[in-house]
C-alpha cells in the first residue's frame, strides 16, 4: 500500500439522513404537515440501493441503520485511520429527484440545515456541501446565497445526471453565484432519473448504472468546457465526484481532435479542452479505474500530464477500497502530498482561508 | 482529421506511401433521392413520396444538429457528374480507392431504414439498400464488400433479412448503429446476434443512428461537437450492455466492431467494469467471466477518428492495452474528418503492427484472408 500523510483532506464522505423523518425538524409547517398527510416515503436513490456491495463497504456497514448514518462511525472509520485534517460531506440524500421546485427547495433547504446541526457542529473536521434544488435556478441561488453565510459550507453539490447538460447557460447564474462566493462546484455520480440513465436508454441492471456514471461525466464535462462556462467564470473550479478518472486522458484527446475541427461553432472557447481541465477541473481519487498494478498506473498519471488534477477522497462508505488502501500502489510521496493536501487546499478556497488563519 | 487534398491530379497518390490498405468504414451515398426505387414495391415507393420516412427524430431533411459541412463530407468530394459525396463509384474510384490502394473497402451505409418508427417500412428500405450495394457497387468493384443493412428495432425481420443474404460473398457484415431505443444488449436485439453468429458475420456497430433517447443522461445539449464527441460515449454503454447482458455468453463465436467512436476509451471502461463487477457480479450471475476478457474476445475497433494525443506514446500505450491486432484501419471517406491513410502512423511502429493495422487485422475479422 501507499502511506498516507497526516493532515490531508477527504474530499468524498457520504453523510446518511436516516429517514425522511430525521428532516421534519428542519421544515416548517407547510411541509412537514405534506410529508406526514401524503404518506411520503424515505428518498432514497436508485443510484445507490441500500444494500448493494457497492453502497457501503462491507466492515463499514452498521449493525443497523444506513451506513455513513452515524458520524462516530465516519470518525472509526474514515476521519481518524486517515488522519484527515478535515472531511468535507457530499449528502446524496434523494431531494433531486421530486419534481415538484417547491418541494425540491424545501427539502434541499433542511438537508442544508440538518447536515450543519448533526455533522458540521459535532466535528470541527468536517465541512460541508450546499445541495441545491437544480430545476430551479433562482431559488438554487437563493440557497447558496443563504448557506454560504456559513464559512464551513466549501462548495456547491450537483449530480451529473439532471434535466439538462450542466453547460447549458440554464445554469449560469448558479456558477456565477459559486464564483462570486469562492465555492467550487462538486459534480457528484448520480441521477435525478428525470432522463435515462444512459444516452443509449435504460439499461436493465444496477451495475450498468453505476458503469455509466464515467460516460455521464464525459459528456457533461464536454458541455461544460463546450458551452463556455469556464471563458465566462474562468476562476471557477468545478470538482468531478466519484466519477472515475482514467478515461479522461483520452476524453481529451478525442475532444481537443473536434475542437480543432469545428471550433468555429463554439468560438467563445478560447483554451484548448487540455488548458481548461488543467486550469478549472479536478476529479477525486475513488474510484480508482485501472489495475492494481503501479507501472500502468503511473503510465495513466503521466497521460494526465498534470501533477495537480486529483483530490484525495475515500468515498466513505461506499466501497471502492479494502483496509487502509485508499491510495493505490505506486505513488510517489511527492503525488501523495499533492492529493492528500496541496491540491484540495488549492482548490477548495475557503479551506485555505481557514489553514491561513490557524497560527 | 480535416486534411483536404483537393488540388492533386486525378489518379495521383497523396503521399508515396503505397502500402495496400483495408478501408472499414466507407459511406457510400444514394445519387439521387429516388434511387432505391427500383428495388423498392410500388407501395412503398408511394409511403415515401406522401410521407417520408417518420424517423426517432422531428427533422424531415437532415439532421437535427447541423454538420461542419454539407452531408458531413469533404467538399473536394463532390462527384463531378453532380450527386453528393460518395454517391459515384467512378470517383471514389480515382479519389481514393486507387490513389490510397484500398485493397478492401467495406461499405457502411448511412440513411438507410434505420432509426425508423415504421417497421415494415424500415425493413422495406434496409432490403432495397442491401439489394443497392451489391448493384451499384460491390458487383462493379471487387475491392468493395457491402455491409447488411437490417430494420434494428424488429429483431425477427432483421433476423429474416441477414438469413437471406447469408452466405452471399458480398456481404462482409452484419450493421447496426449504437444508438438504438434499447441498449445494444437488450433482448429484442438478441435475434440479430444470433442470426449473425449463426451466418458467421461480424455485427458491426456504427457511431450514430437515432433511437429516442437524448445524447446524454441529462437530456439534449446544444450543439453538433457534443453530439461528434457523445457517439463515444454512446458507444461505450452500448458495449457495457451486450457485455452485461450476456450476449457473448449466447454467442461465443460471435465478433463485433465498434465502428467510427474512437477507441481509447476502452481500457478504462474494461477496468472500471471489471472492478464494479468484482462487487457487483451477484446483480448479473450470467456474466461468468470478468468483462475485460469478452471485450478482449469479441470486440473490434476501426480506426478514424483516431484519437490524437500531444505525445504519439501516450496513444501507443493504449494500443498497447487494447492490441495491436484489433483495430481495423479507416477513413470515414467521404465524410469531413476522414483520417489520412499515411499520416495516422508515424515512424517506429513495427512493420508486423503495422501490415496488422492497415490490413491483415481487417482480412481477418471479414474472413478474407
Amino acid at each position: 500500500m501507499t502511506a498516507i500523510v497526516a493532515g490531508g483532506v477527504d474530499c468524498d464522505l457520504h453523510p446518511a439522513v436516516p429517514h425522511l423523518t430525521s428532516l421534519l425538524p428542519y421544515l416548517d409547517d407547510y411541509w412537514r404537515d405534506q410529508v406526514t398527510t401524503r404518506g411520503m416515503v424515505d428518498l432514497v436513490s436508485q443510484s445507490y440501493p441500500a444494500n448493494s456491495p457497492i453502497s457501503a463497504r462491507p466492515d463499514w456497514r452498521p449493525a443497523q441503520g444506513k451506513p455513513g448514518s452515524r458520524l462516530e462511525d465516519m470518525q472509526a472509520q474514515a476521519l481518524d485511520p486517515f488522519e484527515v485534517a478535515y472531511g468535507i460531506c457530499n449528502p446524496l440524500y434523494g431531494v433531486q429527484m421530486v419534481f415538484s421546485e417547491d418541494m425540491a427547495t424545501a427539502f434541499c433547504r433542511a438537508l442544508n440545515d440538518w447536515l450543519a446541526k448533526e455533522w458540521l457542529d459535532r466535528d470541527s473536521r468536517l465541512r460541508g456541501s450546499i445541495v441545491i434544488p437544480v430545476q430551479n435556478v433562482e431559488k438554487s441561488v437563493a440557497e447558496i446565497e443563504r448557506c454560504a453565510a456559513d464559512k464551513r459550507f466549501v462548495q456547491v453539490l450537483m449530480l451529473v445526471m439532471g434535466d439538462m447538460p450542466l453547460g447549458k447557460r440554464h445554469y449560469w447564474p448558479i456558477y456565477a453565484a459559486a464564483e462570486r462566493l469562492g465555492l467550487p462546484i462538486g459534480i457528484h455520480a448520480g441521477s435525478n432519473y428525470h432522463n435515462p440513465p444512459t444516452s443509449v436508454g435504460w439499461g436493465s441492471y444496477h451495475i450498468e448504472d453505476y458503469v455509466a456514471q464515467a460516460q455521464a461525466f464525459q459528456t457533461q464535462l464536454t458541455s461544460l468546457i463546450v458551452e463556455g462556462v469556464f471563458a465566462r467564470h474562468p476562476n471557477l473550479k468545478m470538482v468531478m465526484l466519484e466519477s472515475g478518472f482514467t478515461w479522461l486522458p483520452p476524453f481529451l484527446w478525442r475532444l481537443h481532435k473536434f475542437w480543432r475541427g469545428i471550433r468555429m461553432e463554439t468560438p467563445w472557447v478560447d483554451r484548448a479542452p487540455l488548458e481548461i481541465v488543467r486550469s478549472n477541473i479536478r476529479f477525486s481519487l475513488q474510484p480508482v479505474d485501472a489495475p492494481d498494478d503501479p507501472a500502468l498506473l503511473n503510465r495513466l498519471l503521466d497521460h494526465m500530464q498534470s501533477d495537480e488534477l486529483l483530490l484525495f477522497s475515500t468515498d466513505y462508505p461506499h466501497w471502492q477500497f479494502d483496509g487502509n488502501d485508499a491510495l493505490p500502489k505506486g505513488l510517489s510521496p511527492e503525488l501523495v502530498r499533492k492529493i492528500m493536501i496541496d491540491n484540495p487546499l488549492a482548490t477548495y478556497g475557503r479551506l485555505r482561508a481557514t489553514q491561513e488563519a490557524t497560527p | 482529421m480535416n486534411i483536404q487534398f483537393r488540388d492533386l491530379p486525378e489518379g495521383t497518390a497523396s503521399v508515396s506511401a503505397k502500402t495496400a490498405i483495408a478501408d472499414c468504414d466507407i459511406h457510400p451515398a444514394r445519387a439521387t433521392k429516388t434511387e432505391l426505387y427500383p428495388f423498392l414495391a410500388k407501395r412503398w415507393q408511394e409511403h415515401l413520396e406522401t410521407y417520408d420516412k417518420h424517423a426517432y427524430q422531428g427533422m424531415m431533411e437532415g439532421p437535427p444538429y447541423p454538420k461542419a459541412q454539407p452531408n458531413a463530407s469533404r467538399r473536394d468530394a463532390y462527384p463531378p457528374e453532380g450527386g453528393p459525396q460518395g454517391s459515384s463509384l467512378s470517383f471514389m474510384q480515382t479519389q481514393h480507392l486507387n490513389p490510397n490502394n484500398v485493397v478492401l473497402g467495406v461499405l457502411n451505409p448511412l440513411a438507410t431504414g434505420q432509426g425508423i418508427r415504421n417497421q415494415d417500412l424500415a425493413d422495406a428500405i434496409c432490403s432495397a439498400t442491401n439489394d443497392w450495394q451489391i448493384e451499384k457497387w460491390t458487383s462493379k468493384d471487387s475491392r468493395l464488400k457491402a455491409s447488411i443493412v437490417v430494420a434494428n428495432e424488429d429483431g425477427p425481420a432483421a433476423a429474416a433479412e441477414i438469413r437471406k443474404r447469408a452466405g452471399d460473398k458480398n456481404f462482409v457484415q452484419v450493421l447496426l448503429l449504437s444508438r438504438n431505443v434499447e441498449p445494444l444488449g437488450q433482448r429484442r436485439y438478441w435475434p440479430i446476434y444470433e442470426a449473425a453468429e449463426e451466418a458467421g458475420l461480424p455485427v458491426g456497430v456504427h457511431a450514430f443512428g437515432f433511437g429516442g433517447n437524448p445524447i446524454t443522461a441529462s437530456g439534449w445539449p446544444s450543439y453538433y461537437i457534443e453530439e461528434m464527441v457523445g457517439h463515444s460515449q454512446c458507444q461505450q454503454t452500448a458495449l457495457a450492455s451486450l457485455v452485461l447482458e450476456g450476449v457473448f455468453e449466447r454467442h461465443p463465436t460471435l465478433k463485433m466492431i465498434m465502428i467510427e467512436a474512437g477507441f481509447g476509451w476502452t481500457p478504462s471502461l474494461a477496468w472500471r467494469l471489471d472492478k464494479v463487477w468484482q462487487r457487483l457480479r451477484s446483480e448479473v450471475p450470467h456474466v461468468r467471466r470478468p468483462p475485460s476478457e469478452y471485450i478482449r474476445d469479441h470486440i473490434y475497433w476501426t480506426t478514424q477518428p483516431m484519437e490524437d494525443p500531444e505525445r504519439r506514446q501516450d496513444l501507443f500505450d493504449v494500443i498497447d492495452w487494447i492490441g495491436w491486432d484489433k483495430l481495423l484501419f479507416a477513413t470515414d471517406y467521404p465524410h469531413w474528418d476522414f483520417d489520412e491513410p499515411s499520416r495516422v502512423l508515424p515512424a517506429g511502429v513495427s512493420d508486423d503492427n503495422r501490415a496488422a493495422f492497415y490490413l491483415g487485422n481487417a482480412r481477418k475479422v471479414y474472413g478474407l484472408s
